[in-house]
């Protein structure tokens, strides 16, 4: 008996016990949740009981289904249909339509390019599976990319994939994902470490956390699988502390897998060994950067330190560390057990795959959505976002965060990807989208990305713990008209400072709002100087002398 | 010298010289007499790279580096003073001097002070940025020191002198961005402080007159820096 049909004969039985005539899924995302679709669950699972239909229908729940917009969503399988906005009260009527025709009132049509344009490979499981069982995981080819990795490939073949793939980093650089494995296999040392950044913290994405509450254990098969390929037997997923279901989740997937012995000592009888922690932020922005990361693991207070030294060479108690973000690593299940042929035909020459976005602000379909890389983003925010709603006009869409910046209507057709992104002055960061409509200013968005740097600078080097307070308190002049040409010389000077000498990505970065709002609306801030202070600069704040 | 380390040659502002691979470009260029101001590094304990003075341009790289943690490397061409890096450096000195409440004529320091003086050096005379006039407190519990946060720089030397030199680790740091402090023990009282045994290297390591011995008036702290290389290369040697 090989590995996989031991695996599939080991938690699949279970499964085929459960072979039920219908499968309602219930989204059990943030968004859904928050909207009580734990409530909805139970009172479709009481009506199951109600109707005595336990044993042909089995109510679960599942991770993000991706129109968070029309949330709750349940879904009926296998007829395929979607259902939006119920209530508590529907379960009847939804039980009851089963095996007739389905309940009209709350279908939501999935004929629309919401559902028709996007391609799934780190979304693939979320919404179909539930993320708390490792059976249902397994029965969608879960842990076959592992055991492949681990009983027909060498460490090299592994990272050979990765590198043939060419997936880059979905964590904000792009950098090539395969290069950074190889760095940390090659790296000096025989102890090493696999980290898995799980700090999703930019205003308005929850990439991240889709994957983690909606499908933990692709990204355990991941680590492992990376493990294996740069020669370390120990991982941590580092989690903020505000996601406490993707906590839960991971933890009980991470218990279900050493059970079944695909984490622990010997896995498949293989010399690979392979064990996962959980580690949980305490709620600092600064604490995504790799190593404040690594210095919140080690127990010491999250601020960055300066590199070079890189993880890759000195990380984790000074041991190489391989750190990747939790959408890159879900892609590395697909390319494994795929091929990185398959993967490197999607996307342009030097964007592969597909990205995620969370597209939240002013559009019609608000939720979580996949699309290969080199789609325009008109088509993402038009077609498939639906545009804005209530007859508003589009303006601007932010992408990045705080770290990123606002892309106008005119580049609304170049395709997305790492380098065009960052051409235009955006970046394509964790991949939060915020669309903006022209009632919204921009100098307000500039302001309150600052705001959120200024908070959460860490305090460490002078440039960004000043440099955010002075630049938050500009910005709340221009916002409130009462700016003058000086403060506009002095906002400039200020963000070339910022970006040229702070410590860290999130000082480097934290500019990124500004400039390129007055890269593309420089008339919005034009428009809040007062007209009666002139070019000569007579102000409220002259210069003052050192004491 | 450790064995095995081998010797880099590259060029500081033209110069050609000399350093072992474990030596930065600061060390470096301190021995061979060429001035990079710094403000948290302080020869004996552990660099950090926080306040950002030493930021020196490598041609060829885009970004600049601090020179208190960039290991010399073969063929580098360093430059330290450009007119570009000058104007960084004195817009930093700007943002210590109005971050805090820096009031050199009432300051046991004055006169003794590195951000003082290195206003003086690197030709700061005004500030063109905004006061931001925070609202800090002074903690004189101890019997014999004295820490005034409205003098703070945040360099963080008497949190690495403790930790590293006195191993106490009395000192640690609280708080993010404008509201970063350095604290006693889990902010206590420093006059209640458990672990703290009262050596003063703290007190002498401070650039600045935020902390300092009781009983000096305006313009009568000095500050005697001159154990911490001693001690350092002692232990070397042991």
């Amino acid at each position: 008996m090989n590995p996989e049909e031991l695996l599939q004969k080991n938690v699949s039985h279970q499964l085929t016990a459960e072979a039920h005539g219908h499968d309602v899924r219930v989204c059990m995302g943030a968004g859904c949740m928050s909207l009580h679709s734990d409530q909805i669950k139970s009172a479709l699972t009481a009506q199951v009981k109600q109707h005595g239909r336990d044993k042909s229908c089995h109510v679960k729940g599942v991770g993000c289904m991706g129109l968070c917009a029309a949330g709750p969503l349940v879904s009926v399988e296998p007829q395929g249909v979607l259902y939006k906005e119920v209530t508590e009260e529907d379960a009847g009527e939804i039980i009851d339509s089963l095996n007739k025709a389905p309940v009209a009132r709350l279908i939501c049509p999935t004929d629309t390019p919401f559902f028709q344009n996007q391609m799934k490979i780190v979304l693939e499981n979320c919404g179909k599976i539930d993320p708390e069982r490792i059976e249902e995981y397994v029965n969608a080819d879960g842990y076959i990319a592992l055991i492949k990795a681990l009983t027909e490939m060498t460490p090299n073949d592994v990272i050979t994939q990765v590198m043939r793939s060419g997936l880059r980093g979905r964590g904000g650089g792009g950098y090539p994902t395969g290069l950074k494995w190889t760095t940390v296999a090659k790296a000096d040392g025989t102890q090493k470490y696999v980290i898995c950044n799980g700090d999703e913290g930019d205003p308005g994405a929850f990439m991240d956390r889709g994957v983690m509450e909606g499908d933990p254990h692709r990204l355990i098969e991941a680590m492992a699988i990376a493990g294996y390929a740069v020669g370390a037997d120990t991982g941590y997923i580092f989690v903020r502390g505000e996601y406490s279901m993707s906590v839960k989740r991971l933890r009980k997937a991470i218990m279900q897998a050493e059970r079944q012995a695909l984490l622990g000592k010997n896995i498949f009888n293989t010399p690979f060994s392979f064990q996962i922690e959980v580690r949980i932020g305490a709620g600092a922005f600064v604490s995504g950067e790799e190593t404040a990361l690594i210095a919140c693991i080690e127990g010491r207070r999250g601020v960055p330190s300066p590199r070079p030294p890189y993880p890759a060479e000195r990380g984790l108690w000074g041991c190489p560390t391989l750190i990747n973000n939790v959408e890159t690593l879900a892609n590395i299940p697909s390319i494994i057990r795929n091929g990185a042929d398959w993967f490197s035909n999607i996307g342009t020459r030097t964007g592969k795959g597909t990205v995620v976005f969370a597209m939240t602000g002013r559009v019609q379909n608000t939720g979580l959505i996949e699309v290969p890389m080199g789609t325009p983003l008109r088509e993402v925010i038009f077609d498939i976002g639906g545009g804005v709603p209530d007859g508003g006009t589009f303006k601007a869409v932010q992408m990045g965060g705080p770290s990123g910046g606002c892309i106008p209507e005119q580049y609304l057709d170049m395709p997305i990807d790492f380098d065009s992104l960052l051409e235009i002055g955006a970046i394509m960061g964790s991949g939060g989208m915020l669309v903006i409509d022209d009632s919204a200013s921009m100098v307000d968005m500039a302001k309150f990305f600052m705001e959120f740097c200024r908070i959460e600078s860490c305090g460490k080097c002078v440039p960004c713990r000043v440099g955010t307070v002075q630049m938050h308190e500009l910005l709340i002049r221009f916002s409130e008209g009462t700016a003058t040409e000086r403060d506009l010389v002095l906002l400039e000077e200020l963000c070339d400072l910022v970006r040229h000498t702070s410590l860290c990505g999130l000082g480097q970065s934290a500019p990124n709002p500004v400039l390129s709002t007055l890269r593309y609306f420089r008339h919005e801030y034009m428009a809040q100087i007062r007209p009666d202070f002139g070019a000569n600069g007579v102000d409220t704040h002259e210069s003052r002398s050192t004491s | 010298m450790n064995p095995g380390v081998r010797v880099k040659t590259f060029k500081i502002d033209g110069l050609d010289v000399a350093g072992r691979e474990d030596q930065t470009v600061l060390d470096v260029a301190t021995e061979h007499g060429i001035p990079i101001p710094t403000m948290c590094h302080l020869e004996g304990l552990t660099s950090v790279g926080a306040c950002r003075l030493c930021l020196v341009e490598v041609v060829g790289r885009s970004r600049l580096l601090p020179a208190c943690v960039t290991p010399v490397e073969e063929g580098m061409a360093v430059v330290t003073n450009s007119e570009r890096l000058q104007n960084y450096r004195r817009m930093l000195l700007e943002m210590l001097f109005v971050e805090g409440n820096h009031i050199c004529a009432v300051c046991v320091s004055n006169g003794h002070c590195e951000l003082q003086g290195l206003a003086q050096t690197l030709g700061v005379t005004h500030v063109h940025f905004p006061y931001h006039y925070p609202d800090r407190p002074v903690d004189a519990s101890h019997s014999r020191f004295v820490v005034d946060h409205d003098r703070c720089v945040m360099c963080t030397r008497c949190v690495r002198v403790c930790n590293e030199v006195e191993g106490a680790h009395t000192w640690d740091v609280m708080g993010n961005g404008a509201n970063v402090r350095v604290v006693t023990d889990l902010n206590e009282a420093w006059g209640r402080s458990e672990t703290c045994t009262g050596c003063g290297k703290c007190v002498h390591v401070c650039p600045t007159g935020a902390l300092f011995e009781k009983g000096h008036s305006v313009a009568e702290m000095l500050k005697k820096r001159q154990f911490l290389p001693y001690l350092t290369a002692m232990r070397r040697r042991q």
